[in-house]
């Protein structure tokens, strides 16, 4: 079974800096992997080559098809959500006009997409005309990934949902990633800097360093390696 | 700086060809490269402003406006000889450079060249108020205008002058601040690069460059100081001039001030277009070419020609 | 109880209503209290008042046009004038060829959003992400070659545009409002409130707003957002094609130099009104029209020094150094802090 994620020999590059020197992963459909590594390893870099928001070479292929010359606007129209560092969201939109861009690329009406989109985030209802540059950050942090979710994407990449959040907000975060991924099937890749978390909620993981998967494997197998226990879960 | 004045001998030559081109040249033709000399003088001087210390004007068609005027008027008035008044052109236009200048420090990129345009289209008009003094729009005569030959042989001995000075300050401390600020403002300024000093020095000097070659431009002119003869395109021709000319080239300023000297005027020969109605359309394409295929104007081109002949 | 008030606001409307919008607001409701009373008073005041308001509608047009484009891409188009020109002169040859007014305006339109799209990427785009002077250079070159194309297809001869409003006036209490006036006035307040609807209500829009305020993020929900720039592009064409044609029926006579004092009074509205402020650049140029109109209609007198008509451009210049100077993000505008 090909996966619906898949990268061969990626490079990647900031200008005249490389960042990824040749990595390679696969994402099961219907599963969620995570991506651990130190600050600089090249985890954020990862998920912009996969949505073609940075200048990369090698094998990269979704479902089956390469998205050598695909942009950011085209892989959201393939079914790949980014919701980036920062979150992405507009501040000076309001709540409903950055959840109607999520649903950008889709023609007509949206709202059976919203009301589902509701019904995991039933406050974000109540507070559609508020400017989203007011919401607490685990508000927007909230919106960005119902704003990802609103089309129900193929693939969603996360890049570190937990940073700058209260320990509370970030479990019920991480809740509503697995029960996204267990009720609708969503496939998350998800780069993460607390490593405990992302072990508990993801299948599989790869630890990245100075721009090399150094290890790979189930969450188990990783739970377990010395290594990470030492490096990132603090023991 | 050794780049920016080459060697000596291709000076002499270029010195030599101005020498003889008038015993060859019609009358017409000899104007016309009398054209091109009042713009190397306003292109040095922009170019100084805008590629050394960054700030963008496209306003300097005024300062030739206040030159030129300056001249016409003290001809009219007091018979001045000409000479006389291109030394009061520059110093005048100096100060008014200054005093543009302090303003302007305040202004960055897009915003300078915002002010400066809306100061280029209005400095015309002020003759139209003061036209008592000023000629309305009828203009002011100079008196006893000179002949194309003298006004050729001005304008190239005034380019030989003010190359050498602009060659001297450039050298000295003031040249070596002046590229601090344009290379980092932030970083000169923790060098202690004193920049609204500077920055304003460059104003007042492109600002005096502007006015020697507003003067010419009159005298060339024989000797009519019109409100439509600066409007908002001379500036525009400066500017076009000096980026065109690019940064560090003594050549690249030549090449930007033979662009638009003759281009415009060229360009009404061009066939289907041709007409004196029809340049400016020859004229602004090669303007847009220029820079979308050389962005550093001709001294980026030439600097590229000789990084491929030592290869 | 203002920031109690203030901040039940801030969740309403987009941003916090500050001290500094509150001094605008005051500023301003001064203004039309004292521009009312003046026109109850003297019936050349309100012809005065009208007629600035009329021509303010135009330079606010243009000046939207300017701000339409400098927020989605920090360029500022030195060619917009000229393009409305342009378009101003193609809609008189259409009326040559048989249309009538209102279809060659319809048609003006058309042709005026394809030249700004053409525009955007034929010729900003390759430059638009390098330097500031190569940008400005090329927008130079622009109005240097629209002027030209003018120049050389129509020259440069008068060409006279019968205005469609007639020449009739309204009689309000022994003020004579010209048709005119009123006609400008509404043209220009429909078409911005069309470019305004689309903003506000089509998600065409929501895409432009969201291409201009955060490109990348932008892209990454799918939006095209070089296009959406060039869209840009073209709907500030259609702005500056409403102005250019409305100020023509003002000026009577179709000139090859009308739109260069125009576009000074539309720069200076922009930055009255805060160079990313659309709103700003509509109030920016009525009060631009209505000061200079009035200026240029009682010519006061400061001692001995009479300020006539020919010295609304320089007063112009006077206001866009003075505004860049004292406040440059304009009435409305945020203050944008020079990263060091």
């Amino acid at each position: 079974m090909t996966a619906l994620l898949e990268l061969e020999d990626v490079e990647a590059r900031y200008g005249p800096v490389h960042v990824l020197h040749g990595i390679s992963l696969a994402v099961e459909e219907g599963s969620i992997v995570t991506v651990l590594g130190p600050n600089g390893a090249g985890k954020t870099t990862t998920l912009r080559a996969i949505s073609g928001t940075v200048r990369r070479a090698g094998n990269i292929r979704f479902g089956g098809r390469s998205l050598q010359r695909v942009g950011p606007d085209g892989a959201a129209r393939l079914g790949i959500a980014h919701v980036p560092e920062g979150r992405g969201t507009f501040s000076e939109l309001t709540v409903w006009e950055n959840l109607r861009l999520g649903a950008y690329t889709r023609r007509g009406s949206i709202q059976p997409e919203l009301e589902r989109v509701f019904s995991y985030f039933p406050w974000l209802s109540e507070r559609r005309r508020q400017q989203a540059g007011t919401l607490s950050g685990g508000e927007q942090q909230m919106l960005a990934l119902a704003r990802a979710f609103v089309l129900r994407p193929r693939l969603l990449l996360l890049d570190e949902p937990s940073l700058g959040l209260a320990p509370v907000l970030v479990a019920e975060l991480f809740r509503i990633i697995r029960e996204l991924n267990e009720k609708e099937g969503l496939t998350v890749l998800v780069v993460e800097q607390n490593a405990h978390l992302a072990l508990q909620a993801a299948g599989a993981g790869y630890v990245l360093e100075a721009g090399h998967v150094v290890l790979s494997g189930s969450s188990a197998e990783l739970m377990a390696d010395d290594a990470v226990r030492r490096s990132y879960l603090g023991y | 700086m050794k780049r920016q004045i080459p060697a000596l001998a291709s000076l002499v030559v270029v010195a030599a060809v101005l020498v003889i081109l008038p015993f060859i040249l019609s009358d017409y033709n000899i104007s016309l490269v009398a054209q091109v000399g009042i713009f190397f003088i306003g292109v040095l001087g922009l170019n100084i402003l805008t590629g050394y210390t960054g700030q963008i004007s496209i306003g300097h068609g005024a300062f030739m406006a206040i030159g030129g005027y300056t001249t016409a008027v003290m001809s009219r008035d007091h018979h001045t000889n000409f000479v006389v008044t291109m030394l009061l052109a520059f110093a005048i236009c100096f100060v008014v450079g200054l005093l543009v200048g302090l303003p302007a420090l305040r202004l960055s990129g897009v915003y300078l060249a915002l002010v400066t345009f809306a100061l280029a289209v209005s400095v015309p008009l002020l003759p139209l108020k003061w036209s008592k003094f000023l000629g309305g729009t009828g203009g002011v005569a100079s008196y006893n205008p000179p002949s194309h030959l003298w006004v050729y042989t001005a304008a190239w001995a005034c380019s030989a002058i003010l190359l050498v000075l602009a060659w001297l300050i450039l050298r000295g401390r003031v040249g070596r601040a002046f590229r601090a600020v344009r290379d980092s403002e932030i970083a000169a300024v923790a060098s202690g690069v004193e920049l609204p000093v500077y920055k304003t020095l460059a104003f007042g000097i492109s600002a005096a460059y502007a006015g020697v070659a507003g003067s010419l431009f009159v005298l060339a002119a024989n000797g009519f100081a019109q409100p439509t003869e600066f409007g908002v395109f001379l500036s525009l021709q400066l500017l076009v001039g000096a980026a065109v000319a690019g940064l560090g080239s003594l050549w690249g300023i030549l090449a930007g001030a033979a662009f638009v000297g003759l281009l415009p005027t060229v360009s009404s020969s061009v066939p289907v277009i041709g007409s004196a109605h029809g340049r400016n359309v020859v004229f602004g394409v090669a303007v847009i070419l220029v820079m979308l295929v050389l962005p550093d104007g001709f001294a980026g081109l030439l600097a590229r020609i000789r990084r491929l002949a030592r290869a | 109880m203002v920031s109690a008030a203030t901040s039940r606001l801030e969740g309403l409307r987009g941003g916090a209503i500050d001290a500094g919008t509150a001094t605008v607001v005051l500023f301003l409701l001064g203004a039309a209290i004292f521009l009312l009373v003046g026109c109850l008073q003297s019936t050349a005041f309100a012809q005065f008042t009208i007629q600035g308001l009329a021509v303010g509608s135009v330079y606010g047009s243009l000046a939207l046009a300017l701000v339409l484009i400098y927020r989605a891409t920090h360029v500022i188009n030195f060619a917009q004038g000229e393009l409305a020109l342009l378009t101003t002169y193609i809609a008189w040859e259409l009326m040559q060829h048989g249309l009538s007014y209102w279809e060659a305006f319809a048609a003006t339109l058309a042709i005026a959003f394809a030249l700004g799209t053409a525009l955007q990427v034929t010729v900003i785009r390759p430059v638009q992400h390098r330097s500031v002077i190569a940008v400005v250079i090329v927008t130079v070159g622009l109005f240097i070659l629209i002027d030209g194309i003018v120049d050389w297809i129509w020259g440069s001869t008068f060409k006279f545009m019968d205005s469609p409003f007639g020449t009739a006036s309204f009689d309000v209490g022994g003020v004579q409002i010209q048709h005119l006036y009123v006609g400008m006035l509404v043209v220009v307040f429909v078409s911005v409130l069309l470019v305004w609807a689309l903003f506000r209500f089509t998600k065409l829009g929501l895409g432009m707003r969201a291409a201009a305020l955060r490109p990348s993020a932008a892209a990454l929900v799918g939006v095209r957002v070089e296009s959406m720039l060039a869209i840009g592009w073209g709907l500030a064409a259609v702005l500056g094609a409403v102005a250019g044609l409305m100020a023509e029926p003002s000026q009577l006579f179709l000139t090859p130099s009308l739109m260069q004092p125009i576009l000074v009074y539309a720069f200076a509205a922009a930055v009255l009104g805060g160079l990313e402020s659309p709103a700003g650049a509509l109030i920016g140029g009525l009060l631009i029209g209505v000061t200079l109109t009035l200026i240029a209609g009682y010519q006061p007198h400061i001692g001995s020094f009479r300020i006539t008509p020919e010295l609304q451009t320089p007063l112009a210049f006077a206001v866009i150094l003075l505004i860049l100077l004292v406040k440059p993000s304009g009435l409305f505008g945020r203050r944008e802090v020079r990263r060091v």
